[in-house]
């Protein structure tokens, strides 16, 4: 597409690396924002830079969060016997959403796939052994990663990471869709799913 | 099964196509690279969710545009369903029933069944290993939905073990509970496979020996398929651990049902080596006819039948006893492909069939 300016086609480019957004979509977003006040486009930049800088991520479970411990991970009302483990902190958001579970969470940060590069090392793996093996509190581990084969093959070598430990590995009832993401699976079914885990075999 | 109605849109080379099918028998004439092989590729697609002559989407959009459609409306019995394959630059391909769109492609294949004889089908003797594996899992795809899953399983994780092994080349050591997590995933998806290709081949071979018998007579020639297997004698499991070493070396995967061979023979000799080009050529259309009748027998429907160019590579004996078939009603629903329309004209007068003629000509498909 020819751009009537070097400025709007810088723009276009950095916008339509987001996911899900087209050249089209991307032109789209840019014109609306140069039609908007000065203002209201440097407070996007600013709490995009803000954003940048500040974001953090919870010592203990890697979920993100505005401090060295996340609210969950603080909270006294949490169950912190009980550590369910996602790929996301958009899983955790999902599963926050249903009200049905009460325990912590442990971020992994995605799953394995040598395909795409990514080994055990690139995962907050090892640091849910170490969290796990240096607590006292927690009796129960809850694999709840997405039914694809790399979350299988994920929760299998997990499982064996934790084998001699003394704590009961369970994974979520797969009422979630067959192929999904957890973010998309219905609260109703999520939540029912985190309710009714099955051991882990 | 029937196909009744065909849509194509910046599909290959051709543009926009709106085809109805009235007679069981559609002629489709053309010169060569006109487009007529891409109607059959259509159905092809509509079938597999995939293109026969090339597997990468992204080649198969008309060159220029940015998304192809390929739409077709099938009969079987009393009910008729629409099939949509959709595919646009960059985005994941659609394929829809109905209305409704696959969450699997796996649960489509075996829905609306294909068998194509193509020239290219003498590769299945000439070349390597692979092709003759592609023919069986494509028979067998079509006819059990559990085997397609379980070779989508294996196939994935087997790349990502291959991956893995190369990346303990690169780190300098195995992490074996990760070789773990990939095996206890390959290891019955393998068993899964091995028991199906040795069932399917006890199943397909009488079939088989009845179509060449038919095609050359009663000359005592005795063809085989021999199924060639590492998981024959040993379980994966253990042939896995026996292997590591030399996986490890070799940065891949050494043994498995990928490296399954089926050995086409002749009076027990190597066809490829001792066969004559009449006794080859016999056994591919023996083999696809056989493919058409297995198919047939256990969908209790006919799948329809897809001959591309193949009149250019057949003695006039064969494509008489080919068409005899079709005037006896074998087949079901039939789309032929020549360059020569003398010659399929002429066939269909001899023969005495009612045909649908197409002609094709640079991506226009014209009726007559
Ligand atoms: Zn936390």
């Amino acid at each position: 597409m020819e751009y009537p300016s070097k400025l709007i086609e810088e723009a276009v480019n950095e916008v339509s690396k987001l996911p899900g957004i087209g050249k089209k979509t991307a032109l789209r977003l840019v014109l609306h924002l140069i039609k908007e006040t000065e203002h209201q486009t440097f407070a996007l930049t600013e709490a995009l830079n803000k954003l940048r800088k500040n974001i953090r991520y919870c010592n203990t479970c890697f979920n993100i969060s505005d401090n060295e411990e996340c609210a969950i991970c603080t909270s006294h009302r949490r169950d912190k016997s009980i550590v369910c483990v996602v790929e996301e902190s958009k899983d955790v958001m999902a599963i926050e959403n249903t009200a049905q579970y009460t325990g912590v969470y442990h971020v992994l940060g995605g799953v394995i796939s040598p395909i795409q590069g990514v080994g055990p090392g690139d995962l907050q793996i090892e640091s849910l052994v170490l969290r796990v093996s240096k607590s006292t509190e927690i009796k129960e581990i809850i694999l709840a990663l997405n039914p694809t084969m790399e979350g299988d093959t994920t929760s299998f070598y997990l499982n064996r990471k934790l084998q001699g430990l003394p704590v009961k590995v369970t994974s979520i009832a797969r009422g979630v869709p067959v192929g999904g993401d957890l973010e998309y699976a219905d609260e109703i079914t999520l939540g029912r799913s985190i309710t009714a885990r099955t051991l882990f075999h | 099964m029937f196909l009744q109605q065909l849509y194509l849109f910046n599909f290959r080379n051709i543009e926009e196509a709106r085809l109805s099918f009235a007679d069981r028998i559609i002629c489709l004439l053309g010169k060569n690279g006109s487009g007529k092989t891409t109607v059959l590729d259509a159905i092809h697609y509509l079938s597999f969710t995939k293109s026969a002559v090339n597997p990468a989407d992204a080649q198969n959009i008309r060159h220029g545009e940015q998304q192809f459609v390929i739409r077709g409306k099938f009969q079987e019995q009393e009910t008729t369903t629409e099939v949509t394959c959709a595919y646009t630059t960059g985005q994941k391909k659609i394929i829809n029933e109905d209305g409704r769109d696959y969450a699997k492609f796996s649960d489509h294949v075996g829905k609306y069944p294909v068998v194509m004889i193509a020239p290219q089908d003498i590769e299945l003797i000439w070349d390597g290993s692979e092709l003759r594996r592609k023919f069986v899992d494509s028979v067998l795809s079509q006819l059990d939905k559990t085997y397609l899953e379980n070779l989508i399983v294996y196939t994935y994780q087997l790349k990502q073990r291959n991956s893995l092994l190369k990346s303990f080349a690169e780190a300098g050591r195995v992490d074996q509970d990760l070789l773990a997590s990939y095996d206890h995933r390959l290891v019955p998806a393998a068993h899964y496979i091995f028991e199906a290709r040795a069932n399917f081949l006890k199943f397909f071979i009488p079939f088989f020996r009845d179509q060449y018998r038919y095609l050359v007579g009663d000359v005592g020639e005795e063809v085989s398929i021999e199924y060639q297997s590492d998981l024959r004698d040993k379980d994966f499991a253990t042939l896995l651990s026996q292997n590591l070493q030399r996986d490890v070396l070799l940065q891949r995967t050494t043994t498995g049902i990928h490296r399954d061979d089926f050995d086409f023979r002749i009076n027990g000799f190597e066809l490829k080596r001792h066969g004559s080009q009449g006794q080859q050529k016999s056994f591919l259309i023996a083999l696809k006819l056989a493919e058409f009748q297995a198919i047939a027998e256990k969908k209790k429907f006919k799948p329809i039948l897809l001959l591309d160019d193949i009149f250019d590579k057949l003695d006039d004996e064969r494509i008489h006893q080919l068409m005899r078939l079709v005037a006896q009603g074998q087949f079901g629903q039939l789309l032929i492909t020549d360059a020569r329309a003398d010659r399929t004209l002429q066939i269909m007068e001899t023969e005495k069939l009612n045909a649908t003629i197409f002609r094709v000509e640079n991506g226009k498909v014209t009726n007559g």
